[in-house]
């Protein structure tokens, strides 16, 4: 069944590709090695899509890859997962711009996996089975808990989806030449054959050959920097004070955490939403027992650490070779703004250092890395969007739990396409911090509270979590980065950037509050399940294994 | 699991013994490593100026960097200190509990 589909799409791929070289020459050329190596890619990825396809029957394969990845596996995917385009790009550009702080954002992205691996990743493998909505309505009230989790777990895929869409639009464009819809649409075309053929086991594939490519080329470039600096950082950092416009000013904190609160709140709001990531989540469904799981966090945290490291040095090698440099240098912009605005604006500085350090060869492998990367991270949110949509809307609450697999799955794929095309048509500017905020919010909160808290009750966690889906959703609404730079008023009317404080707080405040006011039958069943769901969360007796293939 | 498995497993005093040692172990865990973030992060919101210090007389390298660097590595090695005993200690508890469970018929559901 995928093969026709393999060879249509790679005659849209080269009809689209060689589309593209009469169009945009004033942009960039063409660059032919990007191209030769993204075509490798996708060619293997989809090989790997068939041969995940004849293995994906069932749907704990489609959704769990059977639970047959190993520890090591599943932290490579993970770290992947984690490692979008736009943390690659993103961080080595804050770098690039601000200098140090780009770290202290890298690092409140790592903090968040140790306290995971302690307090999260084995209570979930032994309690849940494709969703964290499972965990969370393990001995609550199936119906409310599962469409809660559904929403807050729709809601962090699709902006963070559209995050990424818009990201890989502009990237792919300046890449590669491709106009904005065309790069659009193949990702989303991509992303989709992935995983509505290939299912968990794909798309972990996908997964697990981007980290490696991203974490070879980063390291790569990184020691390709150290190489131009003779192994010595006392240099890097010096001629990077010398080149750069801000000089000693970005080797310390600089304007990115200004007051305690925005600082308290961004860290929230990283710490905590990360464990409330629906497609990170899913990942630990896919190892055979807490064992594994425990194992793929190790592994994450240590990739994810060496990749924020190197992304430090791409950032400073960047500043080092690219920001004075006329080749890379936006004359346009400049005789507008001054200073040394680069083509494409900093989050290109990774890119043009690629250029700077190997040429056209490295520029297209890091250009064909970073849209691996995106199709990636692509194709795990939406297979994080569509299994909650057909698991736990779905299977769980339309058809009451009592549903063939066949039809779960045809669910699941029908919601893969759609998720897919949503997240092509709103391919406009959003941001990321409001998946992570709604995922610390509501996501978090109710997971949290259902694996330590044994008075939660399925109405303190519904209006609690709702309560903060809603507050978080409002106050990045009111403030600075909606109401100010998209919506164009002249002063937030609530003046913090990160809300997670606020919507956190009043998430778990509400949910103790009506859990302990809680009086009715229904509240005295989650309560009295609590200690064996709890017994079962720290052995695993009950839970189940991997499926044999 | 039904309620006499629950409570077989519940009064087992080798259950109770691991479930306190891993809990205490695991939250100090968090604890240690909240603290370190929030230390490093309050310092940038209240005094930026501590991690701007230049390493040594004529370096450019500024404070931060090293303990920036220490915050990442720091992150990892607690989770390899996690790992470590979960591997050693903890899954072998587990496992005479399970064989425990087992030789008393506790787990045929």
């Amino acid at each position: 069944m995928s093969k026709p589909f393999i060879i249509l799409f790679l005659f849209i791929c080269g009809a689209l590709a060689s589309g593209t070289i009469k169009g945009d020459i004033e942009r960039r050329a063409l660059n032919i090695p990007a191209v030769v190596m993204f075509f490798i890619f996708v060619s293997g990825t989809l090989m790997i899509t068939y041969w995940a396809a004849k293995r994906t029957k069932t749907a704990s394969d489609f959704y769990t890859a059977g639970g047959g990845i190993t520890g090591f596996q599943n932290g490579m995917a993970i770290a992947g997962d984690y490692m979008s385009a736009a943390s690659f790009l993103g961080i080595s550009g804050l770098v690039y711009l601000a200098g140090y702080d780009g770290l202290i954002y890298s690092i409140g992205f790592l903090v968040g996996w140790p306290i995971i691996l302690f307090l999260i990743s084995e209570r979930l493998r032994n309690l849940g089975k494709y969703t964290f909505a499972d965990v969370a309505s393990f001995r609550l009230k199936q119906e409310p808990i599962r469409v809660l989790s559904a929403f807050g777990a729709i809601a962090t895929v699709l902006l963070y989806l559209i995050a990424q869409m818009v990201g890989s639009g502009k990237l792919i464009e300046l890449l590669f030449g491709l106009p904005y819809a065309y790069a659009v649409i193949l990702v989303g075309v991509l992303m989709i054959l992935y995983v509505t053929f290939g299912g968990m086991l794909a798309t972990t594939w996908v997964q697990i050959i981007k980290a490696v490519l991203l974490l070879s080329g980063a390291t790569f470039m990184a020691f390709a920097v150290l190489y131009h600096v003779d192994f010595s950082f006392e240099k890097l950092f010096s001629s990077a004070v010398e080149m750069h416009d801000r000089g000693i000013e970005i080797m310390s904190p600089g304007g990115l955490v200004s007051d305690p609160v925005s600082a308290i709140s961004l860290g929230i709001a990283l710490m905590f939403g990360t464990a409330g990531l629906p497609h990170i989540l899913m990942r630990f469904f896919t190892v055979s027992d807490a064992k594994e799981a425990r194992k793929s966090v190790f592994f994450a945290t240590g990739f994810i650490g060496y990749f924020y490291i190197l992304t430090f040095i791409i950032g400073f090698g960047a500043i080092v070779l690219v920001f004075k440099n006329p080749e890379y240098l936006d004359v346009a912009k400049q005789s507008v703004s001054g200073g040394f605005p680069i083509i494409g604006g900093k989050n290109m500085a990774a890119v043009h250092l690629s250029h700077a350090l190997g040429g056209d060869l490295f520029l297209g492998f890091i250009s064909a890395v970073a849209f691996a990367t995106i199709l990636a991270v692509v194709s795990g949110l939406t297979l994080a969007g569509a299994s909650a949509i057909s698991h736990d809307l779905y299977a769980n609450v339309v058809e009451k739990g009592v549903c063939d697999q066949a039809k779960e799955m045809r669910v699941s794929k029908i919601a893969t396409v759609a998720l897919g095309i949503i997240a092509i048509m709103l391919g406009i500017a959003f941001v990321v911090g409001l998946a992570f905020a709604i995922a610390a919010s509501s996501n978090f909160s109710v997971l949290f509270l259902s694996m330590f808290w044994s008075k939660l009750t399925t109405r303190g966690a519904v209006v609690g979590g709702i309560l903060g889906l809603s507050t978080a959703i409002l106050l990045v609404i009111l403030g600075p980065i909606v109401w100010v730079n998209i919506l164009g008023n002249a002063e937030a009317i609530f003046p913090y950037k990160y809300p997670a404080l606020f919507s956190v707080t009043v998430a778990f405040i509400a949910i103790y509050f009506i859990s302990i006011t809680d009086r009715s039958a229904r509240a005295k069943q989650d309560r009295d399940a609590f200690e064996a769901q709890d017994i079962r969360s720290q052995t695993g007796i009950g839970a189940k294994g991997p499926s044999s293939h | 699991m039904t309620v006499q498995t629950r409570d077989i497993i519940k009064n087992n005093p080798k259950y109770q013994r691991l479930v306190r040692s891993r809990n205490r172990f695991a939250w100090s865990l968090s604890i240690v490593m909240l603290l370190a973030y929030y230390t490093f992060i309050m310092t940038i919101a209240f005094k930026p100026e501590v991690l701007a210090i230049s390493l040594s007389d004529g370096s450019v390298i500024s404070v931060g960097i090293p303990v920036g660097i220490a915050m990442i590595l720091f992150s990892f090695l607690l989770t390899g200190l996690y790992v470590y005993r979960a591997n050693n200690t903890y899954d072998l508890m587990l496992e005479e509990i399970k064989a425990e469970l087992a030789d008393k018929g506790a787990l045929d559901e």
